[in-house]
């Protein structure tokens, strides 16, 4: 039978601590629409995701329904684009104009794959879909873009590197008329995950099966509830299990979701990621799970560490709940959508560098943060390889999402509203890493990689 | 296949007698009620099985909704408890 208290914990967590699924994602392979005239490419891909996906927002309402669980997004990642390019040749623009079309037909809120994977060098399409993603993000809503700069396996492509200095300055600017947004759907990334269903680093990748369905789920404000409920003089090794246990029971309704998805679309199920992705909403922060830990502020110290323990005990307990995990799987630091990290970076407790050193123990990397507009693209560049250097040596995803604010120095603020957010112009150090940055080729993959 | 029903809100005469009638209507079978009344706060969670729901769990929940005003009413398919709180 069920527990009264069971069921009311439950609702409890839905009504007052923004548990929720934080998206259904399909996963669609094009790779069968690649064709040597792009027109006709275009034309399999829009059919493609129609058909795969046009039943994708309707399962995911009637799922919210019938549990009574808010599922926030439904989105979509495709094979990367630079792959069909590759095909093709000419504009890759008219690939962004497609999936922004087919993202628009179907309902989805993002559509994830604009993307190419150059860790180790450029091959045929790569260049020309790299150099187009300014353009492409500011004339399109719903595309988004990563571009995979290095990996533990194959070391870290500089060439790539300093080229996206340049690309995430020129997208910041080519939509400075709307906060910048552009760059906001960009990012670079070391070890990038070929299943990760959060945007806007989603895209499909090669070694995934046709279609299939991730799910992220999410649930910041219930740690941070339970952890609210403990008394105030148990240790750590208490704190972590609470941690657990609550990550368990989020893990197993994002199972439970998936699951019912997947059937209800007849297309296989891939994993969850496990990540307490935050919200702007109040109530929904990763920050302030850390500060109820027992931190005064986020980005004091004692920061990283707590958020080290935080992030293993997030995966401890979600990977028993759950078949197969993947994705990106740990704690999310995106300055500008959670609201404790906002307070922080505004206040000056949260540096540039203290993100860094927490991006070295939770999944992803610098993630929406706005620095100033007349940042060089050099520093962006050497910022990029700072965060690949981490995830290459530590073997783990590692990503830069920076926003650059044309026209705005430190101390001021851009809003981009909804899920985005909106946060403070945050300080960068400016000494210039122009040499290094300009010598290009590549860094050799570490020890690390000799596994076999 | 079961359901479980929670209602919380102002306590006034009648919610059980709407909320059980509602049910019936669509040939939601009762199991279980479990009701309090905390000063003057009325909470309710009610299991019902609903293999022979006659429309559907959010056609349920709709019906609710109109027939019992002023309530915050949920309905909710059972496996998610079952999923959430059992291994």
């Amino acid at each position: 039978m069920l527990n009264m208290n069971d069921i009311l914990e439950t609702i409890t967590m839905i009504q007052e601590e923004n548990l929720d699924i934080r998206t259904i994602t399909m996963g669609i392979s094009l790779l069968d629409c690649a064709d040597s005239d792009a027109e006709k490419a275009c034309d399999k891909i829009h059919k493609k995701i129609y058909s795969k996906a046009k039943d994708l927002v309707k399962t995911g309402d009637s799922i919210e329904k019938k549990y009574g669980i808010p599922i926030v997004n439904k989105r979509i990642s495709v094979t990367p684009v630079s792959m069909l390019m590759a095909a093709s040749g000419g504009d890759p623009l008219k690939y962004a104009l497609t999936l922004d079309r087919a993202a628009k037909d179907v309902g989805v809120n993002f559509i994830g794959g604009y993307s190419a994977l150059v860790h180790k060098g450029f091959s045929s399409g790569d260049l020309e879909l790299i150099r187009s993603i300014p353009e492409a993000l500011s004339e399109t809503e719903f595309v988004c873009s990563s571009v995979n700069v290095g990996s533990t396996k194959s070391g870290i492509n500089m060439d790539a590197v300093k080229l996206m200095g340049k690309v995430i300055k020129d997208t910041s600017l080519l939509t400075k008329d709307r906060q910048c947004i552009g760059a906001a759907k960009l990012v670079v990334f070391c070890n990038a995950p070929e299943d990760n269903p959060f945007m806007a680093g989603a895209f499909h990748g090669p070694g995934e099966p046709d279609c299939i369905i991730n799910v992220g789920v999410s649930g910041p404000g219930v740690v941070r509830a339970a952890l609210s409920k403990m008394n105030a003089n148990e240790d750590l090794n208490a704190v972590s299990d609470t941690i657990k246990k609550t990550a368990f029971r989020i893990t197993r309704m994002g199972q439970l979701v998936g699951t019912e998805a997947s059937s209800a679309l007849g297309v296989p199920f891939g994993i969850i990621d496990l990540s307490l992705a935050p919200t702007p909403a109040i109530g929904d922060s990763v920050a302030h799970i850390l500060e109820e830990i027992g931190l005064e502020k986020c980005g004091g110290w004692g920061t990283t560490a707590a958020l080290a323990m935080l992030n293993d005990a997030v995966k401890k307990g979600g990977v028993m709940a759950s078949g197969n995990v993947g994705g990106l799987s740990g704690a999310f630091i995106p300055v500008t959508e959670d609201a404790g990290m906002i307070s922080a970076a505004r206040s000056g407790a949260l540096s540039l560098e203290k993100l860094e050193a927490m991006t070295a123990v939770c999944s992803v990397g610098l993630d929406m943060i706005i620095i100033p507009g007349d940042t060089p693209e050099e520093v962006i560049s050497a910022m990029i390889a700072d965060e690949a250097a981490i995830g290459m040596v530590n073997s783990k995803t590692t990503a830069v999402r920076v926003i650059l604010a044309i026209g705005s120095r430190e101390g001021d603020e851009l809003d981009f509203g909804g899920l985005l957010g909106k946060g403070p112009v945050m300080k960068v150090n400016r000494y210039s890493p122009a040499k290094m940055i300009s010598r290009g080729g590549r860094i050799p993959a570490p020890m690390q990689s000799l596994k076999n | 296949m079961k359901a479980v029903i929670t209602v919380i809100g102002k306590d006034m005469v009648g919610i059980l007698a709407k909320v059980s009638g509602t049910c019936a209507e669509r040939n939601a079978n009762v199991l279980e009620v479990n009701q309090s009344v905390l000063q003057e706060y009325f909470a309710m969670v009610m299991l019902i099985d609903i293999s022979a729901l006659t429309c559907s769990l959010e056609q349920l929940k709709t019906d609710l909704d109109k027939n019992v005003e002023g309530m915050t009413i949920h309905v909710m398919h059972e496996d998610i408890f079952n999923s959430m709180h059992r291994i």
